[in-house]
């Protein structure tokens, strides 16, 4: 019984899924097909978006729902991570770790900034050059990482991460909101676009990728912190 | 010239990554796995590279080679090293 149940489900799925996709021209030439999407984010994503990078203006403006999902979809396997960890109520044993050597001391000390600067100019700069919010992110968490095992004895203040996770989700959906607020989409792109190729254009496309980047970075660093802290 | 060169590259980049992916699956050292794991990300980050397309390179590396690594490495330091 419980086979054939799950039989006739499993058929009905694959059909269902068989004319959903039978109108896709599969392993067609994408560019010149019918369906002329890819065309058009080249011949006119620059002009609608003011992103010099194509790749960019089509995460963050033309498919800017998804990326909302991607970065839920990193809360919530941080949720879930948090949850198999959690810890409150037993103690762990209080492990004093073993000093770093001064050389190791010293070379994250002087690196932190340095990977920090560098992961922040990477999200600053997504819609210019190539990178963008998530590449800018992990690269924040890993300076995290580096003093997570160099100075073993630095405290990190893992409110602050949350507070700005937290906040760095809020700005990305308020601005979101705003958009449908003002433009009439979500996400729509309702500050001026600037002139392309500088710093300060492409409307909100900056100020989504720097809350992405702070999000996935502070995300990732509260990931390894909790699989090195509160894991035994 | 030019084209086959980079073909070559290419097809040279996608058989170290099938090496690296079959050392993964039968290496019983879990650490080196994790390596041979990372490996085949930092490749496959070249040849997205190659193929022109820079922004999943950056991500391939910096995800894939870099911080998927330290966690995996990190689960094996609070569990076993060697697989049974």
């Amino acid at each position: 019984m419980r086979i054939l149940i799950s039989a006739i489900l499993l058929t009905i799925l694959v059909l269902g899924l068989a004319f959903a996709l039978v109108e896709i021209p599969f392993g067609a030439n994408q560019i010149n097909s019918s369906l002329k999407p890819g065309r058009h984010y080249l011949e006119n994503g620059v002009d609608e978006t003011g992103a010099a990078n194509v790749v960019t203006s089509v995460v963050v403006t033309y498919r800017g729902f998804d990326t909302l999902g991607e970065v839920t979809i990193l809360f919530i396997a941080a949720i879930g991570l948090g949850a198999v960890l959690y810890t409150r109520g037993k103690r762990l044993p209080e492990v004093k770790p073993q000093p770093a050597s001064l050389i190791l001391q010293t070379g994250c000390r002087f690196l932190f900034p340095l990977i920090l600067v560098f992961g922040t100019y990477i999200f600053i700069h997504g819609h210019l050059s190539p990178g963008g919010g998530f590449q800018g992110g992990v690269i924040v968490a890993s300076a995290f990482l580096l003093v997570y095992l160099g100075c073993a004895e630095k405290k990190i203040a893992r409110t602050g991460l949350a507070a700005t996770e937290s906040f760095a989700g809020l700005v990305f959906v308020i601005v979101g909101l705003a958009g449908l607020a003002i433009g009439g989409s979500f996400l729509m792109n309702f500050l001026p676009q600037g002139t392309v190729n500088t710093l300060f254009s492409a409307g909100v496309i900056p100020v989504i990728y720097a809350a992405i980047g702070f999000k996935v970075g502070s995300e990732l660093a509260g990931i390894v912190g909790d699989l090195l802290e509160k894991s035994q | 010239m030019e084209d086959t060169l980079k073909q070559i590259t290419e097809a040279v980049i996608v058989v170290l990554m099938l090496g690296g992916a079959v050392c993964a699956c039968i290496f019983k050292d879990l650490l080196n796995a994790v390596i041979a794991t990372a490996f085949v990300s930092l490749m496959a980050a070249i040849l997205f590279y190659f193929l022109q397309a820079p922004d999943v390179a950056m991500a391939e590396a910096s995800i894939g080679a870099a911080l998927t690594t330290a966690i995996f490495v990190i689960a094996i330091r609070k569990t076993k090293r060697f697989e049974e």
